[in-house]
């Protein structure tokens, strides 16, 4: 439903009379409303471009003390460095296998807890289940691990309760080889059924009519589920993964330095979090600015090429 | 259409009640254990209970009089209401103005504000600018660097757009100025998405920790999610009267209780944000 009926992110703001208005007139007009838009434009030149424009110390041995401009070229010096460095490769392959798991996992959880909300009857059993799940998408990181913290750290009351029956799952917050699982089972947990909004809409946007007319053909629910639920919201689910490929290397900053003292780096290095100690821990700019970079031109890249994709598939994407 | 079999409808009820249980268990294990006493910590070795036998707001009065926790619940409370505010004010000024048709430069704004879905500048040209505006170790550097949220905009802009045209033409006919026709008629037809935009920007001020680990490094600014940090993930906070809390009193009730102050906010704007939001979240991806 989003994408299929949205209309195109820039509509054409025609105004028949406009374009006989010279410029000066139609200042005169929207002085008013270009002053409202003054906070917001400063900000986003201020905090946007102009740090857009600041990625040149990728290419520079940056110095505080010299300054941006005052710091000498150094071409591509800094990406050759951070190739050859095998720290960086670790944190790029721990990127990848965390986004592949939460593909995996994650990604399909919010649909089928749609799919399983959608078929409940009862309106208000369903609102209370939906207040409830979409409660912790509001919480902030540190609650969220704390929380996993008391029921599956060491002291945790689950692995309490698993101990005291003979099965030892050791503190599954600060061991490394199940991490990734972890780090996952969090994303699902706080973000699973805020997940499911989108979805719902799209689903509780399909006609009705499909479902009758396929209950009268004789469809069993299964049958209905595969032909009409899942084709009906299509275009959302590809809309969301295109979105999804835009992050892939962007694995929760935030989640990753909270527990990385727990886990280890090389468990829990990650690109962002790599950029942050090498940069602004270690003051190697001109290096974790130029992963910073790579970063961001390969998920604008990978959005592009995405929504190309899925306008090949014949779906409009997330812009045209 | 048939009806579902009892099987099925038992394995739906199982597993929806467990996804409920799986949400809400850790909140009432933080509550709980918030809540226990001194004795009853020692006797059962300081983990982690849902229902404690006596219970007590100890660890609250403790940690509420004065100290780490204190100041930087009363810093984030500060953060949150500065914030939401002159967040709101940016967001609603440009959403109008971006709303409003023919505006002269109105386009090329607007795919300013879009390309900002597509990149982000980076974490360290982020730090440098905010650096060089002599904003670190300041309070400001938790609210400028993340005045105004792009979605926000188009969520409101769409909004605005969507108000009948004829109340602005009428209003226009009778001389009134954008100005007036923002206050008196844009603004109190929206109080509804004004207000879930607010709740999101007071959310997210409040939960304020990657802005706060970024550009605050003098211990005494912290908000109070990088303090819940120190509590949970350290054992202690640094300065020395909390050090004497966590000794006098179990480690556990006074992390959860730290954890339960840093989570009441969020829970008392919940039931607001949640009448709203699924209708907020929609115009915005709807319309885009």
């Amino acid at each position: 439903m989003v994408a299929s009926t949205a209309t195109p992110l820039v509509d054409a703001q025609t105004d028949v009379h406009s374009h006989r208005r010279s410029i000066r007139d139609r200042l005169r007009r929207d002085w008013t409303l270009l002053a409202l838009c003054l906070p917001g434009v400063l900000y986003f030149a201020v905090f946007y471009y102009v740090p857009l424009l600041g990625n040149v110390i990728a290419f520079k041995d940056y110095a505080p003390f010299l300054g941006i401009s005052g710091s000498p070229w150094v071409g591509l010096e800094n990406f050759a460095t951070l190739l050859a460095e095998p720290e960086f490769w670790s944190a790029v392959g721990n990127t990848l296998e965390i986004t592949a798991l939460q593909l995996l996992l994650y990604f399909p959880a919010p649909i089928a807890l749609a799919l399983l909300l959608n078929s409940l009857v009862g309106h208000r059993i369903k609102r209370f289940i939906q207040s409830v799940v979409y409660l912790p998408h509001f919480l902030s990181w540190v609650v969220v691990v704390a929380m996993f913290q008391q029921v599956i750290g060491g002291a945790g009351t689950v692995s309490g309760f698993l101990n005291s029956h003979g099965i030892t799952i050791g503190n599954l917050m600060s061991n490394p080889d199940t991490f990734k699982l972890l780090v996952t089972a969090q994303v699902i947990w706080k973000d699973c059924g805020w997940g499911t909004i989108i979805f719902l809409a799209a689903i509780t946007a399909i006609d009705l009519n499909q479902y009758e007319a396929a209950a009268i053909d004789g469809a069993d629910w299964k049958r209905r589920l595969w032909h009409v639920t899942l084709p009906g919201i299509r275009s959302v689910i590809l809309m969301m993964l295109i979105l999804r490929l835009g992050d892939i290397l962007s694995v929760g900053f935030e989640q990753m330095v909270l527990q990385r003292d727990a886990v280890g780096a090389g468990a829990a290095e990650v690109i962002d979090t790599y950029v942050y100690y090498h940069g602004i821990r270690d003051g190697d700019w001109g290096m974790s600015t130029a992963a910073g970079l790579m970063k961001g031109l390969i998920g604008a890249a990978l959005i592009y090429a995405a929504n190309k994709l899925a306008h090949r598939f014949g779906e409009q994407g997330i812009y045209r | 259409m048939e009806r579902p079999s009892i099987a099925g409808r038992a394995l739906k009820f199982v597993v929806l009640a467990a996804v409920v249980v799986a949400v809400l268990y850790p909140f009432g294990l933080a509550v709980g254990t918030s809540l226990m006493g001194r004795e009853e910590s020692i006797a059962n070795g300081g983990s982690y209970v849902l229902f404690p036998s006596q219970p007590t707001f100890e660890a609250y009065s403790l940690i509420l009089s004065g100290g780490a926790v204190t100041r930087s619940v009363l810093i984030s409370i500060g953060i949150t209401l500065t914030g939401t505010a002159l967040s709101l004010i940016c967001t609603v000024f440009l959403g109008y103005a971006l709303s409003r048709r023919g505006l002269l430069g109105g386009k090329p704004i607007l795919l300013m504000v879009l390309a900002t879905f597509l990149f982000t500048p980076g974490m360290i040209p982020s730090y440098l600018m905010v650096k060089e505006l002599g904003m670190i170790d300041t309070y400001q550097s938790l609210i400028v660097p993340v005045l105004v949220n792009a979605f926000n905009v188009v969520v409101v802009r769409a909004f605005f757009q969507n108000l009948p045209e004829e109340l602005f033409e009428a209003a226009r006919m009778d001389g009134c100025t954008e100005w007036r026709m923002l206050w008196r008629i844009a603004i109190p037809l929206s109080k509804a998405v004004i207000a879930v935009v607010g709740l999101f920007y007071a959310v997210s001020y409040w939960n304020t920790f990657f802005t706060a680990i970024l550009y605050i490094n003098d211990q005494s600014k912290h908000p109070i999610q990088v303090v819940l940090r120190q509590f949970i993930f350290r054992g202690t906070s640094a300065t020395g009267s909390d050090v004497a809390i966590v000794r006098d009193l179990p480690a556990a009730s006074v992390q959860m209780a730290v954890l339960v102050i840093a989570l009441v906010p969020i829970l008392l704007v919940y039931p607001f944000l949640q009448k709203y939001f699924t209708k907020g979240v929609l115009t915005g991806a709807i319309k885009g």
